[in-house]
C-alpha cells in the first residue's frame, strides 16, 4: 500500500465560475507536499493553472458549454507522480495534432494545450470506455522543501 | 468582474481588482477594453496588482485589448505583475509584446 497515495475524485457543473475552486483545491493539495521538494508556490501555480486550462476546454470543446452538464476530473499522487486526469463524453481530438503556438503571431488562443505540456512530463488524450481522458503527469521530487 | 477606472492626462488607467483572470472573466475584460476604445479612448494602462493568477484565456484577453490599440493608433501597457503572472509572459513569450512597468507610476507621460 503507497501511504501517499491520494486520489481527489471531483465531479462539477459545466460552468466557468467553478474554475477558481477547482484551482483552490489543486494549490491546497500542493502546499501540503511536505514531503517533497521544489518552489512549493510554483508547484501550486502549476496545478492550479493545468486544473484550469484542462476544465476549460472541456467544458468549451466535449460539454460544448452546456451548463446542465457536468464535468468529472480526478487529482492525485501516486508514486511521487503527480496525475491529474479529466474525463469528457465528447467527440474527442487528437492532441497530438494541436500546434505550438506561433510566437512572432498575436493570436488570442491556442496557448492552453501549450501551457499543460511546458508543465506536464507526459500528457495524453486517449478514449476510454464511452468517452476521452486527458492524463497528464508530472515526477514530483523527493527532499527538503525551499 | 471587478475594476477600478480612472483617467489621468491622457492615460486611462484600469485596476484589475479580481485575484484570477481567467476563462470566467477574460471575456468581461475584453468588452471592456472594446468599449473603452469605441469611446475613443487611445492610451490604456492595466494595473495587475491584485491578479495572482493568470491563464490563457487572460492572456488571450490581453492581447485581443492589445490589438484593438494598434487599430486604434493607440496602446494598451501593463503595471504590477505579480512574479507568477509574470512567469506566464515570459512562458508564452508574450513579454516581448507587452510595455511592462513596475508601478503605474513608472509609466512614461503620453504625448
Amino acid at each position: 500500500m503507497d501511504k501517499n497515495r491520494i486520489e481527489i475524485d471531483i465531479k462539477i457543473p459545466n460552468q466557468t465560475r467553478y474554475l477558481s475552486l477547482i484551482g483552490k483545491i489543486g494549490e491546497e493539495l500542493a502546499n501540503g507536499l511536505d514531503e517533497y521538494g521544489g518552489n512549493r508556490i510554483t508547484l501550486a501555480y502549476y496545478i492550479n493553472l493545468v486544473l484550469t486550462e484542462s476544465v476549460i476546454n472541456t467544458i468549451t470543446h466535449a460539454n460544448a458549454r452546456d451548463p446542465d452538464k457536468m464535468v468529472h476530473l480526478s487529482i492525485g499522487i501516486e508514486q511521487d507522480e503527480l496525475v491529474i486526469r479529466v474525463f469528457d463524453e465528447g467527440e474527442g481530438f487528437d492532441i497530438n495534432e494541436v500546434p505550438t503556438p506561433d510566437f512572432e503571431g498575436l493570436a488570442e488562443g491556442g496557448r492552453g494545450v501549450f501551457l499543460i505540456r511546458s508543465i506536464m512530463d507526459t500528457v495524453q488524450y486517449q478514449k476510454r470506455g464511452d468517452g476521452n481522458v486527458l492524463e497528464m503527469r508530472k515526477s514530483l521530487v523527493k527532499g527538503t522543501k525551499y | 468582474m471587478n475594476l477600478d477606472i480612472s483617467e489621468q492626462k491622457k492615460l486611462v488607467i484600469i485596476a484589475f481588482k479580481e485575484e484570477r483572470l481567467d476563462a470566467h472573466n477574460a471575456n468581461d475584460l475584453k468588452a471592456e477594453l472594446l468599449a473603452l476604445f469605441d469611446q475613443g479612448k487611445k492610451n490604456i494602462l492595466i494595473d495587475l496588482q491584485d491578479v495572482r493568477f493568470i491563464d490563457s484565456s487572460g492572456l488571450g484577453a490581453l492581447v485581443s485589448g492589445f490589438k484593438n490599440a494598434i487599430t486604434n493608433q493607440g496602446s494598451l501597457k501593463l503595471a504590477s505583475l505579480q512574479p507568477q503572472v509574470k512567469s506566464m509572459f515570459e512562458l508564452t513569450r508574450l513579454h516581448r509584446v507587452f510595455d511592462i512597468y513596475p508601478t503605474p507610476a513608472d509609466v512614461p507621460e503620453q504625448g
